[in-house]
């Protein structure tokens, strides 16, 4: 494969450019006559909209236009979308609120847009902003789940009676009702997971210009998947037309899943530069994103677990109510559905699952796909439940995992997962050896010397990633194939271009897929440019989410790559006068095997655009497209151990050790990999930890900025130990899994674990603050 | 409207700016000094960070007519020609950064760690040092390998010079 090929601890490419200041962002983006954007958003979380004067505004000074809600409605803007359709269990659709992209009569969250400034400078849109006049008749609001499905709450959309998005049900409802009937223990546990905020550090962006002459937009956007932009915004939001739409997609700075989505101001920056004859440009600042990016998580759920006298599962049934807020974002009704329950029979034989989920409108920032979507929760529930039934029955928590794991691949659970490959007990007992799990009894009663109380918690997470294969989620209602495109055009110099639908904010994409090409050719990855990130250039592409990239966008140009092969084969064979099959790839040169006889890679692509001597019938030129679509999900799993010393005088836990070991099939490059462990095992323990959107009884937010929201910064999070091991994944070419959500997927339960371990009880709740452990040592001692 | 005179990168500046300018939107917007970034809106995150009279300073927090007559070195400005400062190049070669949003910020303040800290820096030291950086993609495993990194490359830089 070469010193740059796959599995390679390769620098990364993209590097230079972002150490030096010279990366490319939305809002670095500059064009002539540029005009500036700031939206006028809704103080209320649930009001009417009486009216609306911008007549002062519009005076101000550098102020071209103020353009309000109405005239969206006007220019026959379309609502957003929700792209996968859930039914509830009794066959009626899901229950969507009608959507627009700046509210004209009613607004249902703080932080909805209702009118739009454009100004000269993002200074006179501010302050012009101030002067317009908008005149709110406030409504009762629900802020939480609960109130929202008591009797007599305050509706949020005619259309969705009693603020139900849906009440959706997967598994078989008997037979895991039969199994319960027939177990020797029954472990039940309430849990909360968290409402999260994503929070990149680049705030969303747009910068819109419309050319009159073409009738042509171009929109610089932060998006995870341009293409998917482009898509929406001209078939379903009436915007442009998707042939006079550019998108582009420049450096992203980081993603989350909260830039997969389309969202009103982007729209509204498109439409307002048609409608003002100008470019246009908006940033959010960090308190718009903690308003208006897709919130991700929280859930309330009830879980029981039903086990026979030699503590085998027999059963796991889960009521679920999931958080949307406001409105249902783009993929948000898949989240706590296909992407959440699929997976809740995590690493274990669970002969039957039966699982509810409730989908709840709040008056709430919408809530939709953030990394992991779903799939945390999912391990958080099922691993949770484990450390709690392993110290119920007391059995130990590896011993009662390991007696539980599928061994036999591939593997039906009961709710539609088939798993294809893994090695469960391999990482557990990889993690064990690693954490000296045989020493922790002494390491407690150290602490304990100390006046600490020290505890250690499992998580054996599974996940599935790669998604995914188009017809399987179009069975389960998603409104998009989810298939990935490539091409891989070499040059006639011999230099090659790689044009990916995949898209990369922090991923290293520019570096790995190099890296596969590299590898193939024997060239350096120097010579390799990955192109992506432009509608313009990229014929089409589904972008990057849910750790899709290598096992998707890889695979595709995997494939572009074995027709490129194949033709240069044809060429260097023609030219060297050899047999086609003798000829083999190696350090850049095309040989005949068994021979001295050999052709660079440059003059059989020069041969292929002179086309003055090429085999009889062949096209000129060098360059393969090719589309990829998965066979199945893949499945990246693993095991993770968290040790935690409390300090009983201030309810402070500090992870002392973490160990992850991570099965992600063969790793293309084990510097990025880790980097994407560690990245997401830092927003697991934030989220067990620290981070927690936080609304009053109003639907006021009370965490919309970095002040009152704790982001985990250096000194909240360890040193990590990331190891791995592998079984190769064989539904794609290239025998990968995806890594870039699965430190986020496995943390939290494993230091939740290790608190409710030091703590001796169960009554705990992320994010376990130092006050809210500190009030659960109270409870402690005032049992004992 | 005020008229100060800076030194950014080596070179002289004169700008009229707002009174309310912040420096970092007279980066940016002015001078096309877009390695410094906007992050957040409370002073908390420090992608906006730059080296003012040689010490790290949040750029979203300085007035411009603060500052008149200052050095003023951001991102773009700390390399020497292609050579990058062993800072950079420690980011690079241990995988210390991602989206590259917070690294900017990330580096200035890491150069003003080192040179506070001549000889007694420690993994906990950084890690309490860059409580002023929010980086959300790294975990900040690999950025406290690249500043530990950087200090050995900076101290032996130094001895040479």
């Amino acid at each position: 494969m070469g010193v740059e090929g796959i599995g390679a601890r390769v620098a990364r490419k993209e590097d230079k450019r972002f150490i030096t200041g010279r990366g490319r962002y939305v809002d670095d983006v500059k064009i002539v006559g540029l005009t500036h954007a700031h939206f006028i958003r809704s103080p209320h979380a649930h009001a009417k909209v009486k009216g609306i004067d911008a007549s002062a505004a519009k005076d101000m000074p550098g102020v071209v236009d103020v353009l309000t809600a109405q005239q969206l409605v006007d220019d026959k803007i379309g609502n957003l979308i929700c792209g996968w359709a859930v039914s509830s269990k009794d066959g009626s659709p899901m229950k969507m609120g009608a959507w627009p992209a700046m509210a004209p009569d009613t607004v249902r969250f703080v932080g909805q847009a209702v009118a739009v400034v454009i100004a000269e400078t993002k200074n006179q849109a501010k302050d012009a902003a101030e002067a317009v006049v908008v005149e709110y008749e406030e409504l009762p609001a629900v802020s939480s789940m609960t109130a929202a499905l008591a009797s007599g709450a305050p509706q949020l959309h005619p259309e969705a009676p009693g603020n139900v998005v849906y009440d959706w049900s997967i598994g078989d409802e008997k037979l895991t009702k039969d199994a319960f009937s027939k177990a020797a223990n029954i472990v039940s546990l309430d849990l909360t997971n968290n409402r999260l905020v994503p929070n990149a550090m680049e705030p969303r962006a747009a910068v819109a210009e419309y050319d009159e002459a073409e009738e042509h937009f171009t929109l610089h956007t932060t998006s995870q998947n341009p293409h998917v932009a482009r898509l929406v915004l001209s078939a379903f939001y009436n915007v442009a037309q998707e042939h006079k739409l550019r998108v582009i997609a420049p450096d992203v700075g980081g993603g989350f899943g909260s830039k997969i989505f389309i969202y009103p101001e982007e729209m509204v920056a498109l439409w307002a530069s048609k409608k003002v004859r100008r470019p246009v440009k908006w940033t959010g600042d960090r308190t718009e994103a903690f308003l208006t990016d897709a919130h991700g998580r929280d859930h309330i759920s009830h879980a029981e677990m039903a086990f026979d006298t030699n503590n085998k599962i027999l059963g796991l049934r889960v009521k679920t109510h999931a958080n949307f807020g406001a409105y249902m974002s783009l993929f948000s009704s898949s989240v706590p559905t296909y992407l959440y329950a699929t997976l809740l029979s995590g690493q274990y034989n669970i002969p039957t699952i039966y699982a509810e989920v409730m989908g709840v409108y709040t008056n709430t920032t919408p809530v939709d796909a953030y990394r992991g979507a779903g799939r945390p929760e999912a391990s958080y529930l099922v691993e949770r439940l484990m450390e709690t039934s392993a110290r119920q029955l007391k059995v130990d928590p590896a011993e009662l995992r390991r007696i539980n794991f599928v061994t036999q691949f591939p593997h039906q659970t009961p709710v539609i997962m088939a798993y294809d490959i893994g090695d469960f007990g391999a990482s557990l007992d990889a993690a064990l050896k690693a954490i000296d799990y045989a020493g922790f009894p002494a390491r407690k009663a150290k602490a304990k010397a100390a006046g600490k109380l020290r505890g250690l918690g499992f998580s054996c997470y599974i996940e599935a990633c790669g998604i995914a294969p188009s017809k399987a989620v179009g069975s389960l209602g998603a409104g998009v194939g989810l298939w990935e495109s490539a091409e891989v055009r070499v040059n006639p110099v011999g230099t090659i271009e790689v044009l990916t639908g995949s898209h990369s904010h922090g991923q290293g994409h520019e570096t790995t897929f190099a890296q596969l090409v590299a590898g193939r050719l024997g060239i350096s990855v120097d010579q390799v440019q990955i192109v992506h990130g432009d509608t313009d250039k990229v014929q089409f592409g589904m972008g990057t989410y849910g750790s899709r990239s290598a096992a998707v966008g890889m695979s595709a140009i995997f494939k572009a790559m074995e027709k490129v092969e194949a033709k240069a084969k044809k060429i260097a064979a023609h030219l060297l006068e050899a047999s086609e099959g003798d000829i083999v790839i190696e350090n850049g040169e095309f040989k005949v095997t068994g021979t001295d006889k050999a052709i660079a890679l440059p003059m059989v692509a020069l041969a292929a655009y002179t086309a003055h001597n090429l085999p009889d019938g062949m096209e000129p030129g060098l360059k393969e497209g090719a589309f990829y679509d998965p066979t199945n999900f893949t499945f990246p799993a693993g095991a993770y151990i968290c040790e935690v010393e409390i300090d009983p005088g201030t309810g402070k836990v500090d992870i002392v050790d973490f160990v992850a070991v991570d099965d992600f099939g063969r790793l293309i490059n084990p510097m990025i990999v880790e980097g994407q462990v560690h990245g997401g095992l830092a927003q697991g323990i934030g989220q067990a930890l620290l981070e927690g959107a936080v609304y009053d009884d109003n639907g006021q937010p009370v965490t919309a900025s970095f002040m009152d929201y704790a982001m985990p910064r250096a000194d909240d999070v360890p040193s990590f130990r990331v190891s791995h091991t592998t079984t190769l994944c064989p539904g794609n070419p290239l025998g990968v899994k995806g890594c870039g959500e699965a430190g986020a997927i496995g943390s939290s339960p494993a230091v939740i674990n290790a608190i409710t371990d030091a703590l001796g009880h169960n009554r705990i709740e992320m994010p376990a603050t130092p006050g809210r452990v500190w009030e659960a040592l109270q409870l402690q001692q005032a049992a004992e | 409207m005020s008229t100060v005179k800076l030194t950014v990168n080596g070179k002289s500046v004169s700008a009229t700016v707002e009174d309310r300018t912040l420096l970092v939107h007279l980066l940016r917007e002015n001078l096309n000094l877009t390695g410094t970034h906007v992050g957040c809106d409370t002073s908390q995150c420090g992608a906006c960070i730059v080296h003012i009279d040689g010490k790290a300073v949040k750029s979203c927090t300085t007035l411009v007519g603060q500052i008149d007559g200052a050095n003023v070195t951001t991102i773009e400005g700390i390399a020497k020609g292609d050579q990058l400062h062993p800072m950079q190049a420690a980011f690079r070669d241990n995988h210390g950064l991602q989206c590259g949003y917070c690294t900017p910020g990330m580096i200035m303040s890491a150069i003003d760690i080192v040179n506070r800290h001549a000889s007694d820096l420690d993994e906990e030291t950084v890690r309490q040092e860059l409580e002023g950086n929010i980086c959300r993609c790294t975990g900040y495993h690999n950025i406290v390998k690249s500043v530990l990194d950087a200090a050995g490359r900076m101290k032996v830089a130094q001895a040479a010079e």
